[in-house]
């Protein structure tokens, strides 16, 4: 059993009202915006479930906004997070899907794009108690939780990619707590996904991105 | 340090001669790997956002994202002021600051999570109400929110927290037995006293639905904080006269988890059942579609 600290208990210092519609709501979009290479120029969420019914008197939506601005659970910000999006020319929407039930019911697709044209969805959950998943990125299943510092290495399916990829992370000396890969389909795009404890050396991207068969590098600080 | 139930921190506070708050004070060092500086500086910072959340409404009430609540905290410090109040200062006050901190949460304010959003009103409105009826420090206050965090963190580890695994009785019934165990400390109980007192919090608020009109942290929930903290001043007051609890605590948190996870689905937080489904919060919510 992982250790429950007393700011578990009292805690998250956070923005009311629900420390999964609001709080949660706000991690997820956080983790979201590491994930694309700012600035971003417009972002559409999809809510589903509990979400969909509830988001306006949870602020939900404020939250989600907020955590693409950049703002933590306790920043007094998430409230003006519109008014705040408007003024820095950031585009967005939020659609209430009712029809789709299978889902969790506290799920959020984040459709993002930048001012480069580059566009990415991330798929997340909010568990309960400010406690997140991502579950999908551009709609490939993947699993984490933005508790370890993670590094998202997109490449394609082919021998040798691993191998390059614990190179160059055991080059900087960062020590592995969870590593996991995820893909379409056999020989398509995969996605490693490696936790570790502690942050990661910025300079890791750089030199993964060294071989050919990475096509993207992503580094989610914890 | 470490303690899994009531019965090894009871133990454990005897053989080192410590009250609770110090017990897990010292959980939070060792297992947390870090500094008691930094502990003391983050409950420090804890019960600031607290004090702000309970004071705030008094002088600027908000009305709520949902729109159900609001200035419920400023109208009972009037009747207070114009000295129509029947429940005497301790009590009287720490409704009002129930109330704040709910209206504070649902109307996007900042709040501390004790343990959850929705019944974040009981911790903080039973100690300040305390401090200010009995002159306690700001320093034996952050002692009674250790000691509230240890009986949390049982309840976390072997129950759960979560209205919509246990109802009402697990969100706000566990505040109200984190607020009397950490009143016992403050008013000078033994650590079996404070652990008494939570236990027969969760005896008297067993079986509390969760039933939010509107699916909204907001209505009944800001009431049902008033009605924890008051829940939580009877058990620590028979606590403190020495009124025997023939439960122990872990065994009544085990009862409450069990009466929590048979609790039908309509009555933890779908709001389908109870309040939220009587006809006049469905005519004010006017929700389902």
């Amino acid at each position: 059993m992982s250790f429950i600290s007393v700011f578990d208990v009292l805690g998250p210092n956070m923005i009311g009202p629900s420390s999964s519609h609001t709080a949660g709501a706000a991690v997820i979009a956080g983790l979201a915006r590491k994930l694309l290479a700012p600035p971003l120029a417009r972002v559409d969420f999809t809510l589903y479930g509990s979400f969909s019914k509830t988001y306006h008197g949870h602020g939900t939506d404020r939250a989600l906004l907020g955590g693409i601005l950049g703002f933590a659970t306790d920043d007094a910000r998430i409230r003006d997070s519109f008014q705040i999006a408007g003024e820095r020319g950031l585009a967005f929407s939020f659609t209430a899907n009712e029809t789709e039930t299978e889902l969790h019911p506290n799920t959020v697709d984040i459709r993002m794009e930048n001012a480069a044209g580059r566009v990415m969805t991330v798929r997340g959950v909010s568990l309960g108690g400010g406690k997140v998943k991502i579950i999908r990125i551009n709609g490939v299943k993947v699993d984490f939780t933005g508790e370890y510092s993670a590094v998202i290495v997109v490449h394609r399916d082919t021998p040798g990619v691993v191998a390059h990829i614990t190179r160059v992370l055991s080059d900087h000396n960062v020590n592995i707590a969870f590593m996991r890969l995820f893909r379409e389909s056999k020989g398509h795009t995969a996605y490693s996904i490696i936790e570790s404890d502690g942050s990661l050396p910025d300079g890791i991207s750089g030199q993964l991105m060294g071989n050919p068969n990475i096509q993207d590098v992503m580094l989610v600080q914890s | 340090m470490d303690f899994k139930n009531g019965k090894e921190l009871l133990e454990l506070c005897q053989r080192e001669g410590l009250p609770i708050s110090q017990v897990m004070r010292r959980r939070e060092c060792v297992l947390g790997e870090t500094t008691a500086d930094e502990v003391e500086r983050r409950m420090t910072r804890a019960l600031e956002i607290m004090r702000s959340s309970a004071m705030e409404p008094l002088k600027n009430p908000h009305r709520s994202m949902g729109g159900l609540i609001g200035g419920e905290a400023k109208r009972l410090a009037a009747h207070t002021a114009k000295k129509r109040d029947i429940c005497g200062p301790v009590l009287q006050r720490a409704i009002t600051y129930a109330m704040a901190v709910l209206e504070t949460n649902a109307s996007m304010g900042l709040i501390v999570a004790a343990p959850t959003a929705g019944s974040s009103g009981v911790v903080p409105a039973l100690l300040l109400a305390l401090q200010e009826e009995y002159h306690i420090s700001d320093q034996r206050l952050l002692d009674g929110l250790f000691n509230a965090g240890a009986v949390g963190y049982l309840a976390m580890r072997n129950a759960t927290v979560a209205g919509a695994v246990g109802g009402c009785q697990a969100e706000v019934g566990i505040a109200a037995a984190m607020a009397a165990s950490a009143a016992v400390e403050l008013m000078g109980g033994e650590p079996d006293q404070c652990l008494a007192a939570a236990s027969t919090v969760l005896m008297n608020m067993l079986g509390l639905v969760c039933d939010p009109v509107g699916g909204l942290v907001e209505y009944p929930c800001q009431s049902r904080n008033a009605a924890g903290v008051a829940n939580a001043l009877v058990a620590a007051e028979l606590a403190l006269s020495g009124v025997p609890q023939l439960i122990p605590f872990d065994e009544m948190l085990s009862a409450m988890y069990n009466v929590g996870r048979r609790l039908p689905v309509e009555l933890r937080e779908t709001a389908l059942g109870g309040c939220a489904a009587t006809p006049a919060a469905c005519q004010r919510c006017g929700g389902c579609g």
